[in-house]
């Protein structure tokens, strides 16, 4: 099978790569060193339309696909995750709203989305509810018009930033039935970010240990009904993993691209390294790699916009591969470079740590297994 | 082969590991996190003989094996790595080069004062251009009377700033390329003309400096001269040949600290009503640690006790150093995968154990050079 993108889906990405190499690149050492969110590159997207990406048209947004985001995802992690996520988080915070809001909802709440001026966040896990989301405490009560909220989120990507948040909380005492998912706005529904973790990689994006006490959410803002709130999680995730894939496959791309160069350039024994067979093989079984996860990922971002009955597995295959795959191409990456790929002046010790992240987030990768091996089983 | 060689140092592994636990790992985070020299451990280790291992009472050491320095080493690592390379580069790259081939003068002179761990030492072979490629180094060694000059670079270099001596590696003889022009100096810290370059900001290993050796016109006396000439590279080579045990070590004990704290995360952890230690699929991966870091302890004992014996050891030092350390990257990669997001951040030492393995597949020689030897070895 072959991806051809459409020639829009092709201007998007020619857009991304120049901005991405004349903006991020240069910021992607000094993001991650100084830990900083950035600022500059968020309106940078804003003003470029790239926020807009995972929005159709009808909602201000220039795609609403999932190879598109997966496109965008991956240009921009070829140079930078942290910047990627700016993006993916976009995404995965407007799902949501996209997937099961109403029609009053999407027209309310998307345009400020699509057009950057808010960044949305997505709030699912909690310190005693990672893997096992259905067992989450935080609770909604309804009062009248609204709901208030309280309890706590951990791991929270951009929770300090972003003016929506989706949160779920439960509505009723037990079980996944009782979890409802909700619209936060930040001015009428302020959440509060106890902590922002230090971390081993992708630092410049903030991750926020959040508090809710007594946060009051108008009922308007609470997507589907009542109990459909676990549903809701598990299908924006089915929707995102692709991207989370892409992710790990530019920051492998990033890293090989860069190894590449330098075994070229590096003599060592009278000739560039890259001459030696070792190093040929080494090189040789990354690209390789690179190239099955390319495939995969898009594959499976094909599936989710067909929404097409087995996407739950091929999503979680592309997460799963994607970010195993990147894992293992860093570490060979920083390898070829010796001790310049241990030091922070070279960007592949970075890629490295970041890439670690792609197999834990948006669920495990050995919760992917689990959803992998159940849709198995269901076939 | 024994069948465990370890056995017999039980005792001197229980005391390295109390010293471990009791003052070195207290101090880790801390010391990752501000990129702090670790003095205080280091002072710690000298009073416990920890600085002079290798070396002979007659030279005020503990006059200890290969097989115990490994796991001294060892133990060290699973509370600080930063702390063990530190220790390890000055018992065996730094200090063993001496007590193998010095004459009794340079013992005198150096190896009490290392062995109290009045002086750190350290291992200054590597250029800019020349990594694996070691015998290409350009630094060079003029000789004037009695006195060397020597003029050059090093490039990462463990301890820099903070050792007293450093093994220079240098072209003595500028007419012959490669390792037959290569000789060993013993250059104190303070020597005129020794300066140090940049100090890498480093991935991990923060507490250990490393960096840029700067030699300008640095004199040193003709009895500095470790060896003879044109014998340098030789010199380093036996260096690096038990120099890998202790890496070795150092793996072992970083893989085995990132298992320990996963299996014991694994079992408090609950998810689904139940620890997450108790899941078939989980439990196959803290097996497939445990297994990984047993073989790779088999290979590690062996080498150090075939070298403590005086038996060949080459081959087996470059297979436990290539299979240490890339179990220890897997395990510690798999040690945060255990932990999930908790895993990710600084409060636990998951990530520290990964970043610190890391290094363990570069130094010392790259394990592709290791597979190098290795080749050449069986290929013999």
């Amino acid at each position: 099978m072959d991806f051809t993108f459409t020639p829009d889906q092709l201007a998007i990405r020619d857009t991304i790569r120049e901005l991405v190499q004349d903006k991020v690149v240069p910021r992607a050492a000094e993001i991650d060193q100084k830990m900083e969110y950035p600022k500059d590159i968020e309106r940078l997207f804003a003003e470029n339309g790239i926020l807009g990406i995972p929005f159709p048209e009808e909602y201000g947004g220039i795609s609403g696909t999932s190879v598109s985001i997966c496109m965008g995802v991956e240009e921009i992690a070829k140079a930078d995750t942290t910047c990627s996520l700016l993006l993916a988080v976009q995404a995965l915070g407007s799902y949501p709203i996209l997937l099961a809001g109403s029609e009053e909802q999407k027209k309310r709440l998307c345009p400020p989305l699509a057009a950057g001026e808010q960044m949305a966040c997505y709030a699912l896990s909690e310190p005693n509810s990672g893997s096992d989301a259905g067992a989450m405490k935080t609770t909604a009560k309804r009062y009248g018009d609204e709901y208030v909220l309280n309890g706590s989120k951990i791991f929270i990507t951009g929770a300090s930033e972003a003016s929506v948040m989706v949160a779920f909380a439960r509505t009723e005492d037990s079980g996944q039935k009782g979890i409802s998912a909700f619209v936060l706005e930040k001015d009428k529904s302020p959440w509060k970010v106890e902590k922002l973790e230090h971390k081993l990689g992708i630092r410049g994006s903030p991750t926020g240990y959040v508090v809710f006490e007594d946060v009051k959410v108008p009922a308007a803002n609470r997507l589907g009904g009542e109990g459909q709130g676990f549903k809701i999680a598990l299908n924006v995730l089915d929707h995102s993993r692709p991207g989370i894939g892409a992710q790990a496959l530019g920051i492998a791309e990033g890293a090989f691209e860069y190894a590449l160069n330098y075994a070229k350039e590096r003599q060592q024994f009278g000739q560039p390294i890259a001459s030696f067979q070792g190093l040929q093989w080494m090189l040789a079984d990354m690209a390789t790699q690179i190239e099955a996860a390319r495939h995969l990922v898009f594959f499976a971002a094909t599936k989710v916009d067909e929404d097409a009955a087995d996407m739950t597995k091929y999503a979680a295959m592309a997460k799963l591969f994607a970010s195993d795959m990147a894992m293992r191409v860093t570490t060979d990456a920083v390898q070829v470079l010796g001790g310049y790929g241990y030091i922070t002046d070279y960007p592949v010790e970075r890629m490295m740590r970041d890439a670690k992240i792609t197999q834990i987030y948006e669920g495990t990768n050995q919760i992917q297994r689990v959803v992998i091996g159940r849709a198995l089983l269901r076939e | 082969m024994n069948s465990d060689p370890a056995a017999a140092h039980q005792e001197l592994r229980q005391a390295v590991r109390d010293f471990a636990t009791e003052v070195v790992k207290p101090m880790a985070p801390r010391t990752d996190q501000e990129h702090r020299f670790p003095a205080e451990a280091l002072s710690a280790a000298a009073e416990l003989d920890l600085m002079g291992i290798l070396i002979p009472p007659e030279y005020g050491g503990a006059g200890l094996d290969h097989l115990a320095f490994a796991i001294c080493i060892e133990e060290i690592a699973t509370a600080c790595a930063s702390t063990a390379v530190l220790v390890d580069v000055h018992n065996s790259v730094a200090a063993e080069p001496i007590l193998l081939f010095g004459d009794e003068e340079q013992k005198r002179s150096w190896l009490p004062r290392l062995a109290r761990g009045e002086i750190l030492g350290a291992f200054a072979l590597t250029e800019p251009s020349s990594g694996s490629d070691a015998a290409a180094l350009k630094t060079t060694a003029k000789r004037h009377g009695d006195e060397y000059v020597l003029n050059g670079s090093k490039v990462f270099i463990t301890g820099i700033g903070h050792a007293g001596m450093y093994l220079v590696f240098a072209r003595t003889d500028p007419a012959t390329p490669g390792a037959a022009g290569v000789s060993c100096f013993i250059v104190p810290g303070d020597a005129p003309g020794l300066k140090m370059g940049q100090v890498f900001a480093k991935m991990g290993l923060r507490g250990s400096p490393t960096g840029e050796l700067v030699l300008e016109d640095v004199r040193v006396p003709a009895a500095n001269l470790l060896h003879r000439e044109g014998k340098g590279f030789s010199v380093a080579m036996r260096a690096l040949d038990s120099g890998r045990i202790g890496i070795s070590g150092q793996a072992l004990g970083i893989g085995q600290a990132a298992f320990a704290e996963a299996l014991a995360y694994s079992r408090e952890r609950e998810q689904f009503g139940q620890p997450i230690a108790s899941f078939e699929g989980l439990s196959w991966m803290l097996a497939e640690m445990a297994t990984q870091l047993e073989a790779a302890r088999r290979l590690v004992y062996h080498a150090a006790d075939l070298c403590s014996r005086g038996l060949p050891f080459t081959r087996e030092a470059s297979m436990a150093k290539v299979f240490t350390t890339d179990t220890a990257m897997a395990v510690a990669t798999d040690a945060i995968q255990v932990a999930g997001g908790y895993g990710y951040i600084e409060d636990y030492p998951f990530e520290r154990f990964f970043r610190d393995a890391k290094a363990c597949q570069i130094y010392e020689g790259s394990n592709q050079v290791q597979r190098i030897v290795i080749a050449r070895e069986i290929l013999r």
